[in-house]
């Protein structure tokens, strides 16, 4: 049986890892590498690299930052951010990027989705769509000029499936960098629209909103950056709490804490003296493949 | 792909199109990016089929063919239009006709399920999850099929005919359960 991923986000600004709250503030968290090497570790199922400032700066991707990442990543990396032609994005895929990510060129370019579906092939090609709540309903958001525009995030991600991508990942702005939860509706009604799979973002504050978002909409992905970034097993400890609800998704990391219990912010609990005592004398064998 | 590789301790891996540098190897991994169209022209214009053909086919080279790499050894395939394959292992490749509620391409992670009991998936347990991402797949006759998976209908994994071997999922991309299969192809040979 197909697992739901669960897809950690690198928002990279000017080579650093950021948080990003409301498309509006950044605050800085590290060196990409690093990220990728402890979210591999800690079982993530998929990594999105996306550099907010390329296309700001009119710049392509920056493929030192790609090839450096790609050579620590053991699970499939989308890279997005400035890439505007099909050359871009086949040097892009030659750095050892699985798949790329479009979002300007979703709303300026669409023809170069058919492109690089074409040559890449669509399972390659990841088309970006922002919502944002306006008063006549969501709307698609263009992070460059920070304004709506009058197409629905459904459209556009309707007519982004027929030029031939293969996968939509759908982002909430209003709940970007909030930690309250998913935007349901507006994953789901992407959902409803769309025969290719899913990815949820934005709003990721808890492993129960994770459990939310695979279950009650019909997203294949949910998408976190933030809530990755600052504990320890991060990704682990969320998989836990999935597992626990009954959604599958892939969990085989070493650690699998299914002992213990997280508290309502999404902290580990102490497991029972009764338990801590068994483990004591438990060897552990470092597998060697 | 040469990280996950280099990660297990090979360490003379070469990326190439030449057929002095195939003609050296030992085992050979055909990887595919790409649409099939695109992969299956471009390996006839760099006269790979020819020099795979003479390494694989007639002096028996063990090969791993991951993904499209796995497709292209089917006689042809309807990604695009029809195109033919390298036609090895007798089979067709289609696009997936499933029921509407599973989304094409089938992306994630899957677990796959071994016919019988095949050294190549010796060091992983049954039902390992291994990363797909694919519209089209692999149909052939159950003798040369090593693993299902399940999406809709049981889906083809896993080919092999004599020391041919394809995987349509990514091994590189499937971190710990990927080096495991990479390890049991290079143990077959040694």
């Amino acid at each position: 049986m197909l697992k739901k991923r669960i897809i950690a986000v690198l928002v990279v600004q000017r080579g650093i890892v950021v948080q990003s709250i409301k498309f509006r503030k950044y605050l800085p968290v590290g060196i990409p590498e690093i990220a990728v090497e402890f979210l591999n570790d800690w079982g993530v199922d998929e990594i999105m690299m996306l550099d907010i400032s390329a296309t700001a700066e009119s710049r392509g991707p920056n493929l030192q930052m790609v090839s450096r990442v790609a050579e620590k990543c053991r699970v499939p990396l989308t890279v997005g951010g400035g890439i505007h032609s099909l050359e871009q994005a086949k040097e892009v895929v030659s750095r050892g990027a699985d798949k790329v990510t479009l979002n300007q060129a979703c709303l300026h370019k669409p023809d170069l989705v058919s492109r690089l579906a074409g040559v890449l092939g669509s399972q390659c090609v990841v088309a970006s769509v922002n919502g944002i709540k306006t008063a006549s309903g969501q709307r698609v958001y263009d992070y460059l000029t920070r304004r709506s525009v009058t197409k629905t995030p459904v459209d556009l991600a309707e007519d982004l499936v027929k030029k031939g991508c293969g996968e939509i990942f759908v982002h909430s702005v209003d709940r970007d960098g909030s930690g309250n939860g998913f935007d349901l509706s507006l994953i789901q009604s992407v959902c409803e629209r769309v025969n290719v799979p899913v990815i949820g973002s934005g709003g990721a504050g808890r492993p129960r909103h994770f459990v939310e978002v695979l279950k009650k909409t019909e997203a294949h992905a949910a998408a976190a950056a933030n809530l990755f970034h600052y504990s320890e097993h991060s990704v682990t400890k969320t998989k836990a709490d999935i597992v626990r609800s009954g959604v599958s998704v892939r969990h085989d990391t070493h650690a699998k804490y299914s002992g213990n219990k997280l508290d309502k912010v999404g902290r580990l609990r102490r497991k029972p003296d009764a338990i801590l005592e068994s483990m004591l004398f438990v060897k552990i064998e470092k597998e060697v493949i | 792909m040469r990280t996950a590789l280099t990660t297990l301790g090979y360490q003379k891996i070469s990326l190439s199109c030449e057929a002095k540098v195939i003609d050296r190897a030992d085992a050979i991994i055909l990887p595919g990016v790409g649409a099939f169209s695109e992969c299956s022209s471009n390996l006839r214009k760099k006269h790979l089929d020819e020099i795979l053909e003479k390494k694989v086919v007639q002096k028996g080279a063990p090969l791993l063919g991951i993904c499209v790499g796995m497709q292209l050894l089917a006689e042809s395939s309807e990604e695009g239009g029809q195109h033919p394959g390298l036609g090895w292992i007798p089979g067709k490749v289609k696009r997936f006709d499933l029921p509407k509620k599973y989304a094409v391409p089938h992306v994630g992670w899957n677990n796959v399920r071994p016919v019988g009991s095949h050294a190549l998936f010796a060091k992983t347990q049954n039902h390992s999850d291994f990363y797909f991402d694919h519209s089209y797949h692999f149909e052939c006759s159950r003798e040369h099929v090593l693993a299902y998976c399940q999406y809709g209908k049981p889906v083809v994994a896993a080919v092999r005919k004599e020391q041919i071997f394809g995987v349509q999922f990514h091994p590189e991309k499937s971190a710990n359960n990927g080096l495991r299969l990479f390890r049991a192809f290079f143990n077959l040979f040694g």
